[in-house]
């Protein structure tokens, strides 16, 4: 049976099981529900759950690792010292799929015997024009390993799929006896429903708990291997960046990280003003008319994908800024500079600020305006010295978080900063980011083993580390002082 | 109508500090207040009472133009301040509220320190006071704890520091809507306590739903109901010779 089929047929047992305990629960009783210990329905989802649950985790769990033992299981078809290589073993096992599936279909369309599917031998002839005769197309010949692999691979997992059926089937046919028998009126299928929904939101907590855990992990073993490579103080406080693929690299973090913090800085001096000025007005001066409209409108920009801003830096802002600022002044001669990025990545930022504050804004109560306007407050002077006050915690931790978007951005900068990296206090100059970087040090044909490409997980951990901390401070600052004010 | 003027005219011996004459308010359709007119007389505790729902502390708010920050709510009619029309074009709702202050069913203190919860009137309004005047005012459980935040004092404290914050502004008119609703018995007698040494050199009007409470700081009661003005007179004449029967059924509970 697939795996669709299997799944279906656990939904059926599930529903024999809800509709079974139901009836069983109700007749134990003699009809007197109020005799129950729970409501006929929690007997009902009982029986469901024990007849679909086990069966789906065991099946789920199959699914993963079936694989794995297979995978693992091909060793002895080729050459150990090329099947123990990461890279090449991916490869090889990709192959040998490509063409188990494509014998599948063959046998699938009457091409071959399931026979001559298990006996093929590329002596006899070339396998890939086979295939290509029922519409199977191989890149490459096939070789008599990558075939013998895929004709055993065939066959256990023919012989897999067999055992699934059977163990998933097992194991909830006798769950769902277990639920009937257990089934009377003082069985309290109430609090084991419960339980099961209490579990099954706690594992969708623990998904994202444990993505995020995985992506740490991953970044954090890769940048360990930077450091074995590259000695890390030099990472950490090299002033210069001068990667080359032929060896002799410089990869000093502190020009990217200027960088980083410099256009992160610029932006937040475009976005925190207008976006708290403009989270001020909506939240106390805006006619509900007006903020029906301006609110959406404002909003339409945080629906803006990054890299149309970037286009807008690259094509508008930038030669905007070196025509009428830098090259006037005599401060610069390049579109691309930290005050271009800056300024894109402030706009980007506006809506974001001016939301969160407008919601923080709202959220003080009515009370504190109305007992500074009692005595005598005008408008502005209840904004000035109540509701912001009050709202302050608020509106720092949405700064914060707005801050670590604006060093975490990446497109914007690619197109708008430029990609020199170096230390400079002339905001028209060009700069480039940690991000960036990254990009620059993963894409392109690289031997993936080099201190120059792993650096990236060493940047990024270190990005990582910064917008985390800030992520952090914000939310300590926000929860801190929330209750205070109801 | 004959009653209410006669009542007006045994009322007008004493100095008005506020007269209404007319007014009706609207929340959109909802007719909140109907035709009330009051005069509120100086030095004095002027009580307003009724079910719930009547409109008293609407009109409460109509006084110092509290309504204006509803934006649903529409205000006719006249309320003088010393003879001086309030919702003249050319008043200044905030100069005004600033002579008629107000204090809350609800204690809202500032998330400020208690200290600058009471010098924010006087400082917004330029009024020179020194730290030590203000000191004084500020209760007397609350001196040693200046530098705490407001919020973090008991109801009833928070109560008191809101009177008091509304007093530093030295209003001329004190309006408070339900101002013990929150607090206990003990709080309450202090506060009724503050409410009856502040007519000394205030007209104070006051919301309340305790009999007890009107009966024992006010002099005046108004008895609004279904937004209307039903019966206003001296207090002993309400609570002992009511006119109108429905003040009569209200006061012996059974309006409510
Ligand atoms: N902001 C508002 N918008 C619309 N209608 C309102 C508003 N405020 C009050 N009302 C209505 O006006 C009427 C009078 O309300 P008000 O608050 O003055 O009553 P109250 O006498 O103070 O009652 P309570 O003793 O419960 O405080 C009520 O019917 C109420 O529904
Ligand atoms: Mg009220």
């Amino acid at each position: 049976m697939s795996v669709l089929v299997l799944v279906l047929a656990l939904v059926a047992i599930g529903i024999a099981g809800y509709v079974l305990c139901r009836y069983r629960a109700v007749a134990s009783v003699g009809g007197d529900t109020k005799k129950l210990h729970s409501l006929p329905t929690y007997h009902g989802w009982h029986g469901f759950i024990m007849g679909f649950l086990p069966g789906l985790v065991v099946l789920a769990l199959w699914v993963v690792v079936q694989p794995l033992l297979i995978e693992q299981r091909m060793g002895r078809f080729f050459d150990p010292a090329v099947f123990e290589d990461d890279t090449q073993r991916v490869l090889l096992m990709a192959d040998v799929r490509r063409v188990a599936s494509g014998l599948d279909t063959a046998v699938d369309l009457g091409a071959l015997s399931e026979q001559q599917a298990a006996q093929i031998r590329t002596e006899f002839g070339s396998v890939r024009e086979r295939l290509a005769e029922v519409g199977v197309a191989l890149g490459a010949e096939v070789t008599p390993e990558v075939l013998q692999a895929a004709q055993s691979y065939r066959q256990q997992a023919a012989t897999g799929a067999l055992w699934r059926t059977i163990v998933t089937l097992a194991v909830a046919g006798s769950a769902f006896l277990m639920a009937l028998r257990l089934t009377d009126g003082a069985f309290r299928a109430r609090n084991r429903v419960e339980r099961v929904m209490q579990g099954l939101l706690l594992t969708a907590s623990t998904i994202a708990i444990l993505t995020t855990v995985g992506i740490v992990l991953s970044m954090l073993s890769e940048a360990i291997r930077f450091s074995t490579m590259y000695p890390i103080a030099d990472f950490f406080f090299g002033l210069t960046w001068s990667p080359s693929f032929g060896g002799g690299s410089q990869l000093g973090l502190l020009p990217l990280l200027w960088g980083t913090l410099y256009i992160s800085l610029v932006s937040m001096i475009v976005a925190v003003p207008i976006g708290l000025f403009t989270a001020i007005y909506l939240a106390e001066y805006a006619s509900p008319r007006v903020r029906a409209v301006v609110k959406p409108l404002i909003e339409v920009i945080a629906g803006i994908p990054t890299v149309v801003f970037g286009l807008f830096a690259l094509v508008t802002v930038g030669p905007l800024i070196r025509d009428w600022i830098a090259q006037p002044t005599g401060l610069g001669s390049s579109g691309s500079s930290v005050m271009t990025a800056g300024l894109v990545i402030g706009i980007l930022n506006i809506p974001f600020i001016s939301s969160l504050a407008d919601d923080i804004i709202n959220a003080v109560p009515q009370a504190m305006r109305d007992g500074s306007l009692g005595l005598g407050a005008t408008k502005s002077e209840t904004i000035r010295q109540v509701v912001l006050p009050a709202a302050l915690p608020g509106i720092v931790g949405a700064v914060l978080l707005a801050a670590s978007r604006a060093i975490g951005e990446t497109m914007i900068v690619t197109m708008g900063a430029g990609a020199a990296a170096k230390i400079d206090l002339n905001p028209f100059e060009a700069m480039t980011t940690i991000t960036v970087k990254i990009v620059s040090q993963l894409t392109g044909d690289t031997e993936f083993n080099s201190p120059e490409t792993l650096v990236a997980f060493a940047l990024g951990m270190t990005l990582f580390v910064i917008t985390l901390g800030l992520n952090v401070f914000a939310l300590y600052i926000v929860r801190k002082y929330r209750e205070q004010y109801e | 109508m004959e009653d209410m003027r006669l009542m007006e005219r045994t009322l007008a011996t004493n100095q008005v500090k506020v007269a209404a004459k007319g007014v009706d308010v609207f929340y959109g359709a909802t007719h909140a207040i109907k035709d009330v007119s009051v005069d509120i007389l100086d030095n004095m505790v002027t009580a307003f009472i009724g079910p719930s729902g009547c409109g008293k502390s609407t009109f409460l708010r109509c006084l110092n133009r509290m309504n204006d920050t509803v934006s649903v709510a529409r205000v006719t009619g006249d309320i003088r301040l010393d003879g001086e029309d309030i919702y003249d074009p050319r008043v200044d709702p905030v100069q005004l509220r600033a002579r008629v202050g107000m204090v809350f069913q609800k204690p809202n203190p500032f998330p400020k320190s208690i200290y600058d919860n009471v010098a924010y009137g006087p400082k917004i309004h330029g009024l020179a006071r020194s730290k030590a005047e203000l000191d004084e005012i500020v209760e007397k459980e609350a001196k040693d704890r200046l530098k705490e935040p407001g919020t973090g004092l008991s109801g009833g404290q928070q109560q008191r520091l809101c009177i008091a914050r509304a007093i530093a502004t030295s209003p001329e008119v004190l309006l408070m809507d339900e101002p013990c609703s929150a607090l206990d018995p003990i709080a309450t007698a202090q506060v009724e306590e503050l409410i009856d040494e502040l007519r000394a050199n205030f007209s104070v009007v006051i919301v309340t739903h305790s009999m007890q409470q009107a009966a024992r700081v006010s002099q005046r009661t108004a008895f609004f109901h279904l937004g209307n003005l039903v019966e206003y007179g001296e207090t002993g004449q309400i609570f002992t010779n009511p006119r109108d029967p429905r003040t009569e059924s209200y006061i012996s509970g059974r309006i409510g």
